[in-house]
């Protein structure tokens, strides 16, 4: 097919937004490089893995279909998408930065002898591919040398998919061939780690507090400064992995979504793991003593400062202001 | 059951508040006068392997491997102090200009010859955050892997590990050993090095080997063509003065503008 060749992840109820995203970053190489788009997905024919596309659709859909692909496991997917890729020989193959992908795609690049360009942001002409680096402090420009498949995989969020739906594609069935004994791991049943006793998603205002508090001994800043506001507190990920605060306050793609009128960040750098989270807020407000903090990308308002400052002041400014 | 051998593969990655300029070619950072430090996600893959080994009470052993210019001595003697046994020092002073599959390679020719029972990594680097290392390392040692790992143990059949999946999800897998495991931050405390596991560390091996001799470079997969400043996206309004200015015009802002008090 020498295209584009977009994946999408196995879902049984239809097209994801992480397709869809991942198809409009289709589109964007198919723009710089006059190369046509299909798709790959991994489900049996019953199902409608390919049920509607936002934007013009795929010339054509690839359904993987093997009854060990049921559940996935990296060996059965590397398998699989190693066989329809060395049939199809796209030029590009294109993934959503998903969990799954992360567990899957290094290992099958490596058998193209080839590198993912993992979790990119934009794609410019060249084609060239941005992603970030230092979480989210500087970004680097890839190119992709030419000679066999380059695989890409896209930020969530990053592209936004465009268009009216409704077309559709033909269908075609691949069946890769996979033996039991290849699959090495075995998967157990997804679980969720603990009751949730918070539910930060319905907060109209949330406190949301990063490493920058340094201490679990001066969390109480940030606690009257909730108080103050009538917020929930949330944090980031490293205040739970310290103890500090307990999981189910994480806020992030391993944590909550949040979508609250007011989130106020102290003292969080801004990683994409947590912006993915917050994103739904209505108002953001970041506290950082670091002014090129990538947190002051997505923030309506900013203090350039040191939250140990910052914070009562702001804590007495909110109790005058009642 | 033979002894426990487990490798972690650890980065050493530019302090976490250490300011970044990129460099005059704008192909990398400028390294000088920056501090190092062990990449947070390989600090947690070196604890699980600490506990692993304690856990197993046989004798065991776990070695630290990175690769990287002289300067990585410094975070392989910190793994060494706290607690690992020994520790391989792939010398290689442009890591940066090498893609991740040219890296683990480099891990891969230094791991082989080691048979370990396990190996384990970070999720991701810091810097590069490709998060790929560990899943191409598998590929490369012929192994089974699983990823983003909060959690081991080992059965008798192999392997039982707590898999992060999103938005507080979980699951159990289950694989043969030897395996590779890249393991995420959180699923356990990170320990200090002791006074005296740094005294005994000055006296714990750590082999050099070149990068010249783990094989031929091959061509690049990929190419880091260039680093560039993100580009704001937003417009925030900053408000400065005191942090009690700062504060009071938020307020005001919150409560007239954006009407969210
Ligand atoms: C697969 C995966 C999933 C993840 N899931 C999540 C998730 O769900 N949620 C999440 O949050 N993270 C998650 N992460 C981690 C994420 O990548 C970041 O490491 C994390 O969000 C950083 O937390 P932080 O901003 O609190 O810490 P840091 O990045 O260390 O930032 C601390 C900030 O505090 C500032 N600061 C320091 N001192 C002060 C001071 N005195 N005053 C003001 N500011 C100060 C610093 O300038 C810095 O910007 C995940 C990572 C991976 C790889």
């Amino acid at each position: 097919m020498s295209g584009i060749l977009v994946v999408q992840e196995a879902r049984k109820d239809g097209n994801t937004r992480a397709f869809q995203e991942t198809l409009a970053a289709g589109r964007v190489l198919a723009g710089y490089t006059g190369l046509e788009i299909e798709a790959a997905g991994v489900g049996d024919s019953n199902s409608n893995l390919f049920a509607e596309f936002i934007g013009p659709p795929p010339a054509a859909a690839h359904a993987i279909e093997h009854p060990l692909l049921s559940r996935y496991t990296s060996d059965g997917y590397v398998l699989a998408f190693e066989q329809l890729i060395r049939k199809l020989q796209p030029a590009y193959a294109v993934f959503p930065h998903s969990y799954q992908a992360r567990d899957f795609v290094p290992r099958l690049a490596t058998r193209f002898s080839q590198a993912l360009i993992s979790d990119v942001t934009a794609i410019e002409s060249g084609p060239a591919f941005v992603r970030q680096l230092f979480q989210g402090k500087m970004n680097a420009v890839y190119r992709h040398p030419g000679g066999g498949p380059c695989f890409v995989s896209i930020q969530s969020g990053a592209f936004r998919p465009d268009g009216t739906s409704g077309g559709v594609t033909t269908i075609d069935h691949f069946t890769p061939e996979i033996d039991a004994a290849q699959i090495r791991t075995r998967p157990g049943d997804p679980f969720r780690a603990s009751a949730q006793t918070v539910d930060l998603g319905s907060a109209q205002r949330i406190v949301g507090v990063g490493r920058g508090i340094k201490d679990a001994a001066n969390l109480p800043l940030v606690q009257d400064l909730a108080s103050a506001l009538g917020a929930e507190l949330a944090a980031s990920r490293p205040i739970c992995d310290n103890g500090w605060l307990p999981m189910e306050r994480q806020v992030g793609s391993s944590g909550q979504t949040v979508a609250p009128k007011l989130y106020v960040a102290a003292g969080i750098s801004g990683a994409i793991q947590h912006l993915v989270g917050i994103k739904g807020s209505q108002c953001i407000v970041a506290i950082n003593k670091d002014r090129d903090a990538p947190i002051f990308e997505v923030a309506d308002y900013g203090i350039a400062g040191d939250l140990f400052e910052v914070l009562p002041a702001l804590t007495a400014a909110v109790k005058k202001a009642k | 059951m033979t002894d426990m051998k487990i490798i972690v593969a650890i980065k050493q990655v530019p302090e976490r508040d250490a300011p970044l300029r990129i460099d005059s070619a704008a192909q990398w950072i400028g390294e000088s006068g920056l501090r190092y430090a062990m990449n947070e996600p390989d600090a947690y893959a070196l604890e699980e392997a600490l506990r692993l080994k304690e856990s197993a009470g046989t004798e065991g052993e776990v070695v630290a491997v990175s690769a990287g210019p002289e300067r990585v001595g410094t975070t392989l003697r910190e793994a060494l102090a706290k607690g690992a046994d020994r520790a391989i020092h792939i010398v290689c002073g442009d890591l940066a200009s090498r893609d991740a599959l040219a890296v683990a390679r480099l891990l891969a020719a230094a791991i082989q010859p080691e048979n370990p029972s396990l190996v384990l990594t970070g999720l991701q680097s810091e810097d590069l955050g490709q998060g790929q290392t560990g899943v191409i390392l598998a590929e490369l040692l012929g192994l089974p892997h699983a990823s983003l790992i909060v959690q081991a143990e080992m059965t008798a059949t192999g392997l039982k590990v707590k898999r992060e999946l999103e938005e507080g999800w979980f699951q159990f897998i289950e694989l043969p050993a030897p395996a590779v495991l890249t393991i995420q931050s959180g699923g356990n405390k990170l320990r200090y090095a002791t006074l005296m596991g740094i005294k005994r560390a000055k006296t714990k091996p750590v082999r050099t080997l070149a990068a010249a001799d783990l094989g031929l470079a091959s061509a690049p997969a990929v190419i880091l063509d260039q680093v560039t400043l993100p580009q704001k996206q937003k417009s925030t309004q900053m408000l400065s003065g005191s942090a009690e200015e700062a504060a009071a015009a938020l307020v005001e802002k919150l409560k007239f503008e954006a009407k969210v008090l």
